[in-house]
């Protein structure tokens, strides 16, 4: 059996097809292959659509062949997290609500990719509405780490993280709310980057918590990392929320190295619950820095330790409210018992909504109570604003902040799905920067001795994703470990 | 039953005068197949986003304005959440905490019997309207059936304070707050296609010996479909209030608010439900909105588009026409465009008062019969007021006048060469005149007799001998004159 092609660095698949070596549909065909081979066992695709990704890629070859140009994506297949609307093609958010609904439009970033010629080809598995750090709340079964299918792939974009692990497709999208694409990043050893706040339209992503959730890209490396977001980045005027400022050019700009780069290390990330092993790795990756000649210095973030608390009254307040649509009235599932309008709603919900999903709607909606308001999302409001300010003072004195992107290596497979606080503290480190609305990313750093990746976490200023991504790129050009790729298939 | 004082509250919602909806593109026309002028963002699918209709916001500001109230520099959306099947986010976006207009007045205006009254405003904010739901009222348990067409429509609410103290009161400043909407072309207040609406906050106060009052608890009237409805359900309201108090003496504060449906065929109110703690709709701020700054220039901008508004106009009318309060009022209210024709009627040498008579009779009959505005109206000013000279130089009476009219507008003729062509020649030949006085008076020598005892009125029917004779054409105040002078002669 050949080894996948979407395990070669995504920079050599794009010369590959921008050389004609190889023609989109051999691509897609080998990524079809592969995804049939391989997605049994990882469970990280919920769907595909072949025959639209091949009639794209054979439209794509042809542009190729008689000359017109080609979009920056070059006919590259590209995996999409299940809560990003697909026109024609199921979005279930991994929830049996929407099981059976078929978006009549298409999210901005999936316009996006088409007209760069990238290709849609799967729709991959997550925790329900993205809510979970596992991707074991998901009601169509739980997705499995590609370095090892006892654990987690991370969550709750798990699935997307898994296919580009697992080298089902070279790319991926996903979205990150609270460390939702950095986190499973980093427990299946690849790149995911958490845009700033803004820089990349929502419409089309199923909301969570609007005023946190980002879409971002999942590669196998950094080269990967900025193509996706150069094709999605930019201003949306179908979401009012994104921000109206040219895009820069992340992937001319990602191999100039930073000259006197300042690394900021924060001690809150090095805190209590840090597996040994992972704080070994950050170590060594911060002495590669030093390597560099970067400078290293120390910043504080000192309202980091009310990150998860603020997290999870704001997320859980939004998410009350968004949710609240899921009704069995207008679309989705709508329970079959015969009742009154009130029980028609609980029980579509109560048979529509897993046990996480449901849990967080009730927090939130405590939160934003009568009576309670002031006391808690008022109050997260301010603390939010807090921590927002930590950032911008350390951003005063460094360029990045260096830090572990989860506190331990990818867990086992229902180890703490037992246990909600364990498992909201698996984004600890995640958090801050959504809250922030700044720009994140998880890139390979090294394995524990078990062979589990580890992923580091660089965190720059909103909009200074060229900054984080070119930070990044100088620690990829020296290092390997965006070149390892799973044991377990070959 | 000992007098009582009529304490009211109403808060109107318009719907503002845009092409589309608040947050998407969707055409606002009323009358449209159920269902037809919907898009996934009035849909409330996942994922969409809203985008604020710029014009709405214009309007609202123009209203805000027109109503005197204080404009905030800096506004916001919430969300007020609650389910209903007819809401398809189960949350609607308005404003809560910092509407963008807030304590304004509207001055009910002066009439013959009673001064101006002033109106104090809470506030006037933004929302979107829900849908409409239709519910089987067969009683066959039929399904419930909802057009979203309606959700999504800018609305305007305006929220008086208690300070209207009659039922007259109430349609007054209705009919004052329609007028103004109307001529700054902020809403056109078509009740019965709902793009005006009302509910009234009802109680009474009940003086005491001490001087003191007890109020009664305050019921908000519902269901309210036309002025008169608005009227009457007041009154009624009132009444029954003081009935309530009689039988159980409860004051307010001591039984919760409760609302009531005015049913109009039976002309009576009947309480719904009795509130037995607010409602918590869980206003939070609107995530996926940005707050919204109110410059200098947006402003000056909503400043230049009010026109004349009805206060203003009346004032001036009566100031440079010196026409009356109701002549003016009369005027105002047939609206900015027929004010105007009548001032141009004016300068083309016509009394104003008679021109006002003219306009406010003959033309508006003219325009409500062939159900056309001013501008399609086929005489003009100029002609029209040739109309008003003639009849007061002709001394024509006011049938034969109307007549005269009748023939210029079918003949497309000026008054002069109708006056021709019906041959009214004014008799005004005072010998001819005096002879048939004398003939008059000797063919009825009891009239002669009559009007000598003192009966004035007798002299009437020898005018209308004089009249007969020449059908109609004496001029009239020679007539009174020369009658006078031969009766005296006697």
């Amino acid at each position: 059996m050949s080894s996948p092609l979407a395990e070669r660095p995504v920079r050599e698949l794009k010369g590959l097809l921008d050389s004609g070596a190889i023609t989109s549909e051999t691509l897609v065909i080998d990524c079809l292959v592969h995804i049939s081979q391989r997605n049994p066992a990882i469970h990280a695709f919920l769907r595909v659509n072949p025959e639209a990704a091949l009639a794209q890629a054979k439209a794509i070859d042809l542009k190729r062949k008689t000359g017109q140009a080609i979009g920056l994506l070059s006919g590259i297949p590209i995996a999409l997290k299940d809560n990003i609307c697909t026109k024609g093609l199921t979005t279930t958010c991994s929830s049996k609500i929407l099981e059976h609904f078929i978006p009549p439009y298409n999210a901005t970033v999936v316009e996006k990719i088409i007209s760069a010629d990238g290709i849609p080809i799967g729709k991959t598995n997550l925790d329900e509405f993205a809510m979970g750090s596992s991707t074991e709340n998901s009601a169509f079964g739980s997705t499995r780490n590609p370095w090892d299918l006892d654990r987690i792939p991370g969550g709750s974009s798990g699935g997307s993280a898994a296919a580009v692990a697992g080298s089902l497709v070279p790319l991926a999208l996903g979205s990150d709310t609270g460390g939702s694409i950095r986190q499973p990043a980093s427990f299946c050893g690849i790149n995911g980057l958490k845009p700033s706040y803004g820089r990349v339209s929502r419409y089309g992503l199923v909301a969570f918590s609007s005023s946190l959730d980002q879409i971002g890209p999942f590669s196998n490396d950094l080269f990967g990392t900025a193509l996706l977001l150069q094709a999605i980045a930019g201003h949306d005027s179908k979401d009012t929320t994104s921000i109206n400022q040219s895009v820069p050019t992340y992937l001319e700009e990602l191999d100039q190295p930073i000259p006197s780069l300042r690394i900021g290390i924060a001690k809150e990330f090095f805190a209590t619950g840090l597996d040994s092993e992972v704080e070994k790795a950050i170590q060594d990756a911060l002495m590669v820095f030093k390597s560099l000649g970067a400078k290293v210095v120390d910043v504080s973030l000192p309202h980091s330790p009310h990150a998860i608390a603020t997290y999870y009254l704001v997320a859980t307040a939004e998410a009350s409210s968004n949710l609240a649509r899921f009704d069995g009235m207008h679309y989705g599932h709508r329970s079959k018992e015969k009742s009154s309008l009130i029980d028609t709603y609980c029980n579509s919900r109560g048979e529509g909504f897993g046990p996480e999903v449901k849990r967080r709607i009730m927090l939130g909606t405590y939160a934003l109570s009568s009576g309670y308001i002031d006391a808690y999302y008022a109050k997260a409001l301010g603390v939010r604003r807090l921590i927002l300010n930590d950032f911008n003072n350390a951003f005063e004195t460094c360029d990045v902040i260096i830090g572990p992107t989860a506190p331990t290596a990818a867990f086992k497979w229902g180890e703490k799905s037992s246990d909600p606080l364990a498992m909201y503290l698996s984004d600890i480190y995640t958090i801050g920067c959504n809250l922030a609305g700044i720009a994140g990313i998880s890139i390979p750093c090294g394995f524990t001795t078990k062979g589990l990746p580890i992923g580091l976490q660089l965190q720059s200023a909103s909009l200074t994703e060229s900054k984080l991504l070119r930070a990044a790129r100088m620690f990829e050009n020296i290092t390997p470990w965006h070149t390892k790729r799973s044991p377990t298939f070959s | 039953m000992s007098e009582y004082r009529t304490v009211v509250g109403l808060e109107v919602h318009v719907q503002l005068l845009t092409i589309s909806k608040l947050f998407c593109g969707c055409s606002v026309t009323f009358g449209q197949p159920p269902n037809s002028a919907v898009c996934p963002v009035c849909l409330g699918m996942p994922g969409v986003l809203p985008v604020m209709n710029q014009k709405a916001f214009e309007l609202a500001l123009r209203a805000a304005l027109a109503l005197n109230c204080q404009i905030a520099p800096y506004t916001k959306w919430d969300r007020k959440n609650y389910y209903y099947p007819d809401l398809p986010k189960n949350f609607q976006i308005s404003q809560y905490d910092l509407p963008f207009s807030f304590e304004g007045y509207l001055d009910i205006p002066a009439s013959l019997d009673q001064p101006s009254k002033r109106v104090g405003l809470f506030r006037a904010h933004l929302e979107e309207d829900a849908g409409k739901s239709m519910h089987d009222e067969s009683g066959q348990g039929g399904s419930t059936k909802v057009d979203l067409n309606r959700a999504g429509t800018p609305l305007l609410e305006i929220v008086s304070k208690p300070e209207i103290h009659s039922a007259e009161d109430a349609r007054a400043y209705l009919e004052e707050l329609r007028l103004l909407l109307k001529e700054a072309g902020i809403s056109d207040c078509e009740m019965q296609e709902g793009s005006l609406r009302c509910d009234a906050n009802v109680n009474i106060h009940i003086p005491q010996a001490d001087g003191s009052f007890i109020a009664t608890p305050i019921v908000e009237v519902k269901n309210l479909n036309s002025f008169r409805a608005v009227e009457r359900s007041i009154r009624y309201e009132a009444m029954r209030q003081m009935e309530q108090y009689q039988k159980d003496g409860k004051k307010m504060g001591e039984v919760s608010k409760c609302t009531a449906g005015w049913d109009d065929a039976r002309g009576v109110t009947i309480v719904q439900r009795r509130k037995e703690e607010a409602s918590d709709y869980r206003y939070f701020p609107e995530p996926d909105l940005a707050p919204i700054r109110i410059t200098a220039e947006m402003l000056e901008r909503a400043k230049a588009s009010l026109g004349e508004l009805p206060h203003q106009a009346r004032a001036r009318l009566q100031a440079d026409f010196g026409l009356g309060i109701y002549d003016a009022d009369l005027l105002v209210r047939m609206g900015r465009a027929i004010t105007a024709y009548f001032e141009k009627v004016v300068s083309a040498g016509a009394d104003a008062k008679s021109a006002c008579n003219w306009v406010a009779n003959q033309v508006l009959t003219t325009l409500n019969e062939s159900k056309s505005t001013i501008d399609q109206y086929p005489l003009t000013p100029g002609i029209l007021a040739g109309l008003v000279v003639e009849v007061q130089k002709s001394g024509l009476n006011m049938q034969r006048a109307r007549e005269v009219y009748g023939a210029m507008l079918a003949d497309g003729v000026d008054a002069k060469t109708a006056i021709q062509k019906l041959g009214f020649v004014a008799v005004a030949d005072e010998a001819a005149l005096a002879e048939m006085i004398r003939k008059a008076m000797a063919a009825n020598p009891k009239a002669v007799s009559d009007f000598k005892a003192g009966k004035i009125k007798a002299a009437d029917s020898l005018k209308g001998a004089v009249m007969k004779e020449t059908k109609g054409m004496a001029k009239a105040d020679l007539l009174q004159k020369i009658l006078l002078d031969e009766l005296n002669k006697v």
